[in-house]
């Protein structure tokens, strides 16, 4: 199915879950925070949270800035 | 001031800097951006003796060499009070989204930053969406440092609102422009209940020295240091103009006066 993910659309399994998309995108252990459709997806659920079609996917960090 | 207090001991005279409940012996507040790498970023910080650092919260595939460090590794967040800010926002909504991961980001962290830019020329704030992201953001629970213009009414709206700290900008972001307008920035601290930080305009240290002057509680900063030749140097330069500039305001300057006022007795002289 696919899902945007950070304004880049992306073809992923069905019941890949938040977490597996992170590992996907070797962000794994780094300090992140996801946003789905608006919504926060807090960090306790990822293992579980799955997504489904046309999903809008944003996983932010923190940068430099003034 | 209380005349009680002894001018021997200056440090006597101040009290530290109270931002949602925490005091802070800086009054220099950084950004975190601009600068070179992750290395001149972290010696500047030091070098300033911020102790609250901003940072922006952007797309995790943008703005940043992979190679390199997390600003947050840099500026732990142990060592460091972290002010997520929501710069680039333009609309309310982009803005408490920007809160909102901001604190799932830094584990349930309430401070953060509010900007919400009205114009890309300029980075003014737009006022009527700042209140508006103002309101919602007090309502969830965040501690609001805002970013506002020096208009004096709006300076005290943002207070009753609930904002804990009131940011005038001096000039445009970025601009190095310094104190365009004093008197306001004065009204603005004369009125407030809050503590009020100049944000956005400062180019030099004169111009961190001034702001304080005029009775700020702080100055936060960025362009001015990252900018600078030698970043390190001048936010060494800040943290002097920063504590300089409080110790004038609390000694209390002379009156201006058009004529001289000898400095030496006029008694006593033997010509």
């Amino acid at each position: 199915m696919k899902i945007i993910v950070n304004g880049q659309s992306s073809d992923v399994a069905a019941d890949l879950t938040a977490e597996q998309l992170i590992e996907s995108l070797g962000l794994t252990g780094k300090r992140l925070a996801m946003e789905v459709n608006r919504d926060i997806i807090p960090r306790s659920s990822f293992t579980t949270h799955c997504f489904t079609p046309g999903d809008q996917v944003e996983i932010v960090r923190a940068i430099g800035g003034g | 001031m209380a005349a009680v207090i002894s001018q021997s001991s200056h440090s006597g005279f101040d009290t530290p800097l109270t931002i949602a409940g925490v005091e802070y012996q800086s009054r220099l507040l950084t950004g975190t951006g601009k600068y070179k790498d992750m290395e001149e970023t972290r010696l500047a910080t030091e070098a300033s003796g911020a102790e609250i650092v901003t940072v922006a919260i952007r797309r995790t595939n943008i703005g940043q060499n992979p190679d390199e460090p997390n600003v947050l590794d840099v500026l732990p967040a142990d060592k460091y009070t972290i002010l997520p800010n929501t710069a680039g926002c333009y609309t309310a909504e982009d803005a408490v989204r920007t809160c909102r991961l901001a604190r799932e980001l830094l584990d349930g962290h309430k401070l953060v930053k509010l900007e919400v830019i009205g114009d890309e020329k300029t980075l003014y704030p737009d006022i009527t969406a700042t209140l508006e992201a103002a309101e919602i953001l007090i309502e969830d629970g965040f501690d609001v440092m805002v970013y506002t213009t020096d208009d004096p009414l709006i300076a005290k709206r943002l207070e009753d609102m609930g904002c804990i700290a009131v940011m005038p900008l001096a000039a445009p972001i970025g601009s190095g422009l310094g104190i365009r307008n004093p008197y306001n920035i004065r009204t603005i601290v004369e009125n407030a209940n809050v503590p009020i930080l100049v944000d956005a305009g400062v180019g030099t240290a004169s111009d961190a020295a001034i702001a304080m002057e005029l009775g700020c509680d702080g100055v936060l900063m960025n362009t001015a240091i990252a900018g600078a030749n030698y970043p390190v140097l001048m936010a060494s330069a800040m943290k002097k103009a920063i504590e300089a500039g409080r110790e004038a305001y609390l000694a209390g300057r002379i009156m201006r006066k058009r004529y001289a006022s000898a400095s030496s007795p006029i008694e006593g002289t033997f010509f």
